[in-house]
């Protein structure tokens, strides 16, 4: 039988993992070791202590636009303590923030005052849409309103009408655990719901005999 | 809120006063209502004034769509010694909207007429510096209007939110 | 070395600085400022359009519209009841004032009585929230003038009037408490006696923001003899509230007009004297104490009976009675699906808020929809005064009268 011999490329993970065993096991050295270390162990570290300190030092934005605002300036006060988190130093100017709260329902003349706002803040920045209306239109599906995805990227969503303190204090903390390098599992990973989605399929948009089958997307009046 | 003989008093007092001014009168539920001619809206209210009605509490728009004449401007009159209240209509087609400010009467006019022209699109003569104030400068619409549609964006569900916007951000 | 000193004393002294600008003229440059839409002292997005010469303020110009959420045309697009949480929305501290004032013009127009008890429930809450709006103004102002450790009082007191609104509704803000025809739920048990311990508590919690405040040499120099405006000027602009109250006219709807069994209640109006910015501020401080004896007298003579009309056609019937009765099943399916229809007319239902007076006027042509909603909205119309408050006077000035002002630009745009 003839056994071929190839080459493995070093930054296969398989390679990877069994020369982390070897330096585990004492068996790395010398230059091999450093090369490793070098590659594997510092820079995740450094990168984690580093997403670990932006993570526990959001200096929130003071954006208050409507009704969610007061709730918003509500975890700055005693009863939950946004301080205890390390963020209770809300910065007047952007240039100075990193986490902008959008906090109310986004009017299409404040828009493009937002984006400007946005634009100011420096990398690395965050945004937390609180409440409906600027995740998603809210109670007043109009003309005079913008959700907030359309201009600019947001990280998390907060729902509520307005949120509580919890909820918002909830939110800014999924953020900091998106920011500190584990992400939390969507709900269909958590539910083990992989296949749930709508997406029409191409084929399935051939008509069907049936008469009382609707495809998923003919919601209408929804 | 002067009762009905009352207003019809005050209704008979503004025709001798000014003629063609008031063309009707309504009372409904305890609110007395005036309905003039709006090109002598600013005598009416000059004379109300004179009556003890010194402060409007409000000035908005209406659009009675689909009955013509379909924009109607309502003024309401307070009278703080009295404690009574009434109200002057005036209605203004859509292909002419204009109407007279009150500005010089009433100061509080100014935001309020604003408001009216932005929503309603009923230009005020006189009015010192009638622009959107609201919406933005150059939105072009005028969004109370019963025959503009109340927009909004369409629902997100899974299926469509691929074609949805800020995931390429 | 004695020379050199003296050579500075004298150029010193050689230099006049006027105090007063002379008027404008080349010499005097006038800036524009703008200030806002986002900046920390607006109370909201507002902005303006400041025109200064140095520090003096010698015009200036409010540009609102920054959150115009256009609700006086969705409220048209929904049934009667649906429209309730939408109109609440708009002056976002006062939930309850502007569902007060839409409530009750719907309920002139469809001529029904509201229940006593409900109407003693409504005016517990009406007051709790006079009582929280003006502790997030106090807050806030307090915040602007500098006195930062207010903000943390305020909001916590403002903790417990929350705790009260989510025992009685399940909602902190926006709880849609009020309905057409009463109030949507009886209190729970405890709610008479957590309210009775805040009553009890209020007004010695306001005599600490007194004591913190009122005699503070910061606040009373940076208020005293600013923003001032006379009564007249005010009347014309058509400002009412808490800042012609200011000014010495006792004008408050509850007093003069009064709605939803006030008259029941002894209670005084507090109304300043010179009308600056410090009476202003002493006013709004004397309604803690006046809302509280209103509240008391309120759950003392709390009448038994419904807390709704009984008129199944505009109330949802109490759901035993959807298991026995098969009218009430109609009812409620026709309440639910429809709504209630309203005969066609027009009302005008002003309330005295704790910025003014509210005014909800309601259009309604015989369906289940309001033709026209519109709410006359007190900070919308008190803004006309700022101009003349802060005309002549320093930029520092400005920021205090903002405060003092109170705007709540969700009013102001609607």
């Amino acid at each position: 039988m003839e056994v071929k011999r190839e080459r493995i490329d070093p930054a296969d993970l398989r390679v990877s993992k069994l020369r982390a065993h070897d330096m585990l096991r004492d068996d790395l050295e010398g230059e091999d070791l450093e090369r490793h270390v070098e590659q594997r162990v510092v820079t995740t570290t450094l990168e984690k202590a580093v997403s670990w300190a932006r993570g526990n030092s959001f200096f929130p934005l003071t954006f208050g636009l409507a009704c969610c605002a007061i709730e918003m300036m509500s975890i700055v006060g005693a009863r939950l303590d946004i301080a205890r988190f390390g963020f209770e130093a809300f910065r007047a100017s952007p240039r100075q923030a990193d986490l902008i709260i959008l906090s109310g329902r986004v009017s299409i003349k404040m828009a493009p005052v937002i984006r400007r706002i946005y634009d100011q803040m420096l990398d690395p920045k965050w945004a937390i849409s609180m409440g409906a209306c600027c995740s998603s239109m809210g109670v007043f599906n109009n003309y005079a309103l913008v959700p907030a995805d359309k201009f600019l990227p947001v990280s998390v969503h907060v729902p509520g009408c307005p949120p509580r303190p919890e909820a918002l204090a909830h939110g800014i903390l999924r953020l900091r655990d998106q920011v500190m390098g584990n992400p939390p599992a969507g709900w269909r990973q958590r539910y083990a719901a992989e296949g749930t989605e709508e997406f029409l399929e191409a084929d399935s948009a051939a008509a069907s005999p049936a008469i009382n089958v609707f495809r998923a997307g003919d919601t209408a009046g929804a | 809120m002067p009762d009905a003989t009352e207003l019809e008093l005050t209704a008979q007092e503004l025709r001798d006063h000014e003629a063609g001014s008031v063309l009707d009168t309504e009372f409904h539920r305890g609110r007395a209502v005036l309905v003039v001619d709006p090109a002598s809206v600013r005598a009416v209210l000059a004379h109300l004034q004179g009556k003890g009605y010194t402060f409007l509490a409000s000035l908005h728009g209406v659009d009675y769509y689909p009955e013509e004449p379909r924009l109607g401007v309502l003024y309401e009159l307070l009278d703080m010694q009295r404690v009574e209240r009434i109200s002057v209509k005036a209605r203004v087609p859509t292909d002419a909207p204009q109407i007279e400010s009150v500005v010089e009467l009433f100061p509080t006019a100014e935001f309020q007429e604003r408001e009216v022209f932005d929503m309603f699109g009923v230009r005020f003569d006189g009015h010192p510096d009638l622009r959107r104030i609201l919406m933005p400068e150059d939105y072009e619409g005028h969004p109370q209007r019963r025959d503009f549609p109340v927009g909004g964006e369409p629902v997100l569900f899974t299926y469509n939110e691929q074609q949805s916007y800020g995931k390429d951000m | 070395m004695a020379s050199l000193t003296e050579d500075y004393r004298r150029r010193e002294e050689s230099i006049t600085i006027s105090s007063e600008p002379e008027g404008v003229g080349e010499a005097h440059e006038l800036l524009t400022l703008n200030i806002g839409p986002h900046h920390p002292a607006t109370h909201g997005v507002l902005r303006l359009l400041a025109t200064l010469e140095g520090e003096v303020v010698r015009d200036i110009k409010p540009i609102i519209g920054y959150v115009h959420t256009g609700i006086e045309k969705t409220a048209e697009d929904k049934a009667y009841w649906k429209a309730i949480p939408v109109v609440e929305r708009m002056d976002y501290l006062a939930y309850y004032f502007n569902a007060m004032a839409f409530c009750g013009a719907v309920e002139t127009l469809l001529d029904i009585e509201v229940p006593p008890r409900a109407q003693y429930l409504r005016v517990i809450h009406l007051e709790l929230n006079r009582i929280m709006s003006h502790l997030v103004w106090l807050g806030t102002s307090a915040l602007d003038l500098g006195a930062i450790s207010m903000f943390w009082y305020c909001f916590r007191e403002r903790e417990k009037v929350l705790d009260l609104f989510e025992m009685s509704s399940g909602q902190r803000m926006h709880t849609r408490y009020f309905q057409v025809g009463g109030v949507i739920e009886d209190i729970p048990p405890g709610f008479a006696l957590k309210l009775r311990q805040f009553c009890r508590d209020m007004p010695n919690r306001a005599d600490q923001y007194a004591d913190l405040l009122s005699k503070n040499q910061i606040v009373v120099e940076r208020l005293r003899g600013t923003g001032i405006v006379d009564q007249r000027t005010l009347l014309k602009l058509g400002v009412t509230g808490p800042l012609l109250r200011a000014t010495g006219n006792p004008w408050d709807l509850r007093k003069a007009d009064p709605y939803s069994s006030y008259d029941h209640f002894e209670f005084k109006i507090p109304v300043g004297t010179v009308g600056d910015n410090y009476d202003r501020y002493a006013v709004r401080h004397a309604e803690f104490y006046e809302s509280t004896k209103i509240i008391q007298q309120a759950l003392d003579g709390l009448p038994e009976g419904p807390f709704i009309t009984p008129d199944r056609k505009v109330a949802l019937p109490p759901r035993h009675e959807l298991a026995t009765s098969m009218e009430a099943l109609i009812h409620h399916f026709k309440l639910v699906t429809e709504g209630f229809r309203v005969p066609p007319g027009e009302a005008y239902y002003p309330i005295e808020g704790p910025r003014g007076e509210y005014g909800c006027f309601v259009r309604a042509d015989g369906s289940a929809k309001p033709a026209r909603v519109h709410m006359r909205d007190p900070s919308f119309v008190n803004l006309q005064a700022l101009p003349h408050m802060v005309r002549d006077g320093y930029l520092a000035d400005l920021i205090a009268t903002l405060a003092m002002l109170d705007p709540i630009l969700g009013g102001i745009d609607r």
